[in-house]
């Protein structure tokens, strides 16, 4: 059986990736987390690091995402171009619609 | 070797886990000392001429740039660089855009294309830089970006690795893929640095 959970977003959609701060292995860096992005590309679908952590299947597999954010909005006193970018690879369980 | 060469140094803790887990699983049969020394050897032993290899490739061929920016994966595959564990993304330099490499969460590197990760990259203050002043952490390198060129970063967090595809430069036309090979250096293909001819090998 193919577990795996579908893809909510399509590339170029508009995310926020969700401020929460639960314990444990969190593939998702601190810095980026409240933060306003838009979807680069769909990478396929893994197991969930936090599952996967307790010594658990994590699945069903999770959609994992390249979100695309400018500098400025991560870093509001980013100094170089206003279309710098960073690119950080998130799981669906993340992110939400913004 | 440092200058404690040849006094006791007691272990650190993972020195101590680490021997107490590789005796305990060749104790109980699951690995011989001759693997792990093998294993450890291959790591040791590979450099990112197959990252070079898979650059060169690019150069010197636009229907395999295509595919490797479309699915790095399996544009390895045709190299016959076939590993299951590496899901590549390709990211190419252009005269607008200058891409790096970094993996702020840990050390996540294309290991196998590259090699063991230089110290710096699993470096505090490089994973911290680099997301937050990237231009600044490039001049150190000693690549100073234009500032008509976009800086993208690619934080290497979950499952996915990463190479640059740099730009092949000027006066190298009719080059072998063997003599462009050899100006890829691991920096040009993580992002610190950009590919040069000077001091670059003769035609053969």
């Amino acid at each position: 059986m193919n577990e795996t959970v579908q893809p909510s977003f399509k590339p170029g959609d508009r995310v926020v990736v969700r401020k929460a701060w639960p314990l444990g292995h969190i593939r998702t860096p601190h810095y980026i987390r409240g933060r306003v992005g838009s979807i680069e590309r769909v990478c396929g679908s893994f197991p969930m690091p936090e599952e996967l952590a307790q010594q658990r299947s994590g699945l069903p597999a999770q959609p994992l995402y390249r979100v695309r954010f400018l500098q400025r909005d991560v870093w509001p006193d980013y100094q170089g171009r206003p279309d710098d970018a960073l690119e950080v690879e998130i799981f669906q369980h993340w992110l939400e619609r913004a | 070797m440092n200058e404690d060469h040849g006094r006791y140094q007691p272990l650190s803790y993972f020195q101590l886990m680490e021997i107490s887990l590789r005796e305990l699983l060749v104790e109980k049969g699951i690995v011989t000392d001759a693997q792990v020394q093998a294993t450890a050897d291959d790591m040791r032993s590979r450099g990112a001429e197959r990252g070079a290899s898979v650059v060169a490739r690019a150069w010197t061929d636009p229907g395999f740039k295509a595919r490797l920016l479309a699915d790095g994966t399996e544009a390895c595959r045709e190299l016959g660089l076939d590993v299951p564990a590496l899901r590549l993304i390709a990211v190419e330099n252009t005269p607008d855009v200058h891409n790096m490499i970094v993996c702020t969460l840990c050390s996540c590197y294309p290991r196998m294309l590259l090699g063991l990760p230089p110290e710096w990259y699993k470096s505090r203050p490089y994973r911290s830089r680099a997301v937050r002043e990237p231009r600044a952490v490039l001049a150190e390198f000693g690549l100073a970006i234009a500032d008509n060129v976009q800086v993208r970063v690619h934080d290497s967090t979950a499952d996915m690795r990463y190479i640059v595809l740099p730009m092949r430069p000027a006066g190298t036309d009719g080059w072998s893929e063997d003599r462009l090979a050899a100006i890829v250096t691991r920096d040009c293909m993580i992002g610190v640095a950009v590919p040069s001819i000077a001091g670059a090998a003769p035609a053969a």
